[in-house]
């Protein structure tokens, strides 16, 4: 670290961090927001600090988006520092997104499909009007029409788009296995990393950052062809195997969004022409989120189908030592403390620079 | 212990309690007589799981992200052991569930509980699961493509 401790000024860090806590609270007058509030009313928000905090906790979140003043990256931020506080008792079993209780289940690619489009609870297709009726002082409750009665409920298969498009051979197969992932929260990042570190990092990366990586493959930076070959967001069961118990437990649900992106590619030598996957999967209902993973992981994979490495998101150091916005924020915010030993030698350095450069234009006479 | 059908059967109620609000449950326990006593043996403790996916959805496991655990192991009066692992923080929902595992394992009581305190929590979950299927089915469309937008 490029900076020396400092002594002294806890009287105004203090001050700073009771006004601070005022500010956070605004207007006494206005009722303090609960929060319960924040969880079911923010979720989106919950489920960006939920994710890229790397911690599945709908209150926990909750708490740190208010605490954070809405703060999202500074509520991931503690989000990750607590969870440093808990053991952890167990790995879960794969999750089986094919099993998901869906809410949303979208293609792209397959007008029609088996299980359908399902839309769900969508931004999409609305007219990103500002609606005055959510200000309104009063509950809008009543003006909600009712959820659907349940008079269909018959369980239709969801197959994967993946499967349908696997079963023609069109599509590049995964690599199957159920050898122990590596864990970014164990060892630290090394290269080269392979995809299920890849994936991990990409998984709690920033949603911002991989939505601009993404962006610029489709604007021409590695370009991948992307389809949406399938989005889907529900609740799928987690299970673990309990070393005292000897058998899988399901130990709840959460919401998940996974994203199957379809890609092109020309086959090679050896291979026949057939289309190539990128994947995202992430905690909550977060669909931009996923498909910029999804095509960042396709962007990542381009050494692996014999594409040239030019671009930004093609470049696995680069988007891997750069996803991670804790860290990021961490270093680029780092600068804002003190530095007054650093700075001195620098100044120290240029005046020094200029003192001989002047010496050498003008012998005679020292530089002013 | 390791009979298939009581292991089959522990993996359902443990699912159903895992999910199953912490109100609901003891709306259903104060229906029946009161369970026997217990004392705890490990915890109620808060942890984590690391989470895993698969790349593609069935490709090799990768690791997506922790989600907080509680877990909770008792002894009960009848000699019989009860586990919890239950997603979230609610500690006395893991103790309670833990003690239910225990309650539901006996061989004489058991069956009753299940019937009284399990299946209509299992009918409750299932009732939750059809309303959401029906807001889905709600909004399930039929896209219908222009075949002269680009000649």
């Amino acid at each position: 670290m490029a900076y020396v401790a400092v002594k002294g000024g806890e009287r105004a860090i203090d001050a700073a961090h009771d006004w601070l806590a005022r500010e956070r609270r605004g207007d006494p007058a206005i009722p303090a927001l609960g929060i319960r509030q924040v969880e079911e009313q923010l979720g989106r928000a919950v489920d960006r600090v939920m994710a890229e905090g790397s911690c599945h906790d709908t209150g926990l979140a909750a708490l740190a988006i208010k605490q954070a003043q809405g703060d999202l990256i500074e509520a991931a931020f503690l989000l990750r520092a607590y969870r440093t506080t808990l053991p952890r008792f167990a790995s879960s079993l794969p999750v089986e997104t094919a099993a998901m209780v869906i809410r949303r289940r979208i293609s792209a690619i397959y007008k029609d499909l088996p299980g359908g489009q399902v839309l769900g609870p969508t931004y999409d297709y609305t007219h990103r009007l500002l609606d005055f009726s959510l200000a309104a002082e009063r509950l809008d409750e009543t003006e909600m029409r009712p959820p659907a009665r349940p008079t269909d409920t018959g369980r239709r298969a969801m197959p994967r788009v993946m499967d349908l498009l696997d079963r023609e051979g069109l599509m590049g197969a995964e690599q199957p296995g159920d050898a122990a992932p590596a864990d970014l929260t164990r060892e630290p990042l090394s290269f080269p990393a392979g995809r299920d570190v890849r994936l991990q990092a990409l998984a709690r990366g920033d949603e911002g950052f991989l939505l601009a990586l993404g962006y610029s493959t489709q604007r021409g930076y590695g370009n991948t062809h992307p389809f949406v070959g399938e989005i889907r967001v529900g609740a799928v069961a987690v299970e673990i195997v309990p070393p005292e118990l000897g058998f899988a437990i399901e130990i709840g649900r959460i919401d998940l969004t996974e994203c199957e992106m379809v890609n092109q590619f020309g086959g090679s030598k050896t291979e026949p022409a057939q289309f190539t996957r990128g994947y995202g999967l992430c905690f909550g209902h977060a669909e931009r989120k996923a498909m910029g993973m999804a095509l960042v992981d396709r962007s990542m994979r381009a050494s692996e189908f014999g594409e040239d490495v030019t671009a930004p998101a093609q470049d696995i150091e680069f988007v891997l030592s750069h996803s991670d916005n804790i860290e990021a924020t961490g270093f680029v915010e780092h600068l804002k403390l003190p530095h007054y030993v650093d700075f001195q030698s620098e100044l120290e350095t240029i005046r020094r620079m200029r003192r001989t450069a002047g010496e050498d234009a003008a012998p005679e006479g020292e530089a002013p | 212990m390791s009979n298939p059908d009581l292991i089959s059967r522990r993996q359902r109620w443990m699912a159903i309690l895992a999910r199953a609000e912490r109100p609901l449950i003891e709306a259903r326990l104060a229906t029946v007589d009161p369970l026997p006593s217990h004392r705890r043996l490990r915890g109620p403790e808060t942890g984590l799981v690391m989470v895993q996916g698969r790349a593609g959805g069935n490709g090799a496991p990768f690791n997506l992200g922790e989600m907080t655990v509680t877990r909770c192991t008792v002894h009960n009066e009848h000699g019989l052991t009860g586990h919890a692992y239950i997603a979230g923080r609610d500690a006395p929902k893991a103790e309670l569930a833990a003690a239910l595992d225990a309650a539901l394992q006996d061989p004489d009581a058991g069956p009753r509980l299940e019937r009284t305190v399990i299946d209509p929590l299992a009918d409750a979950l299932a009732a939750a699961d059809d309303r959401l299927r029906a807001e889905a089915e709600a909004t399930r469309v039929d896209f219908f493509t222009l075949a002269t937008m680009r000649s």
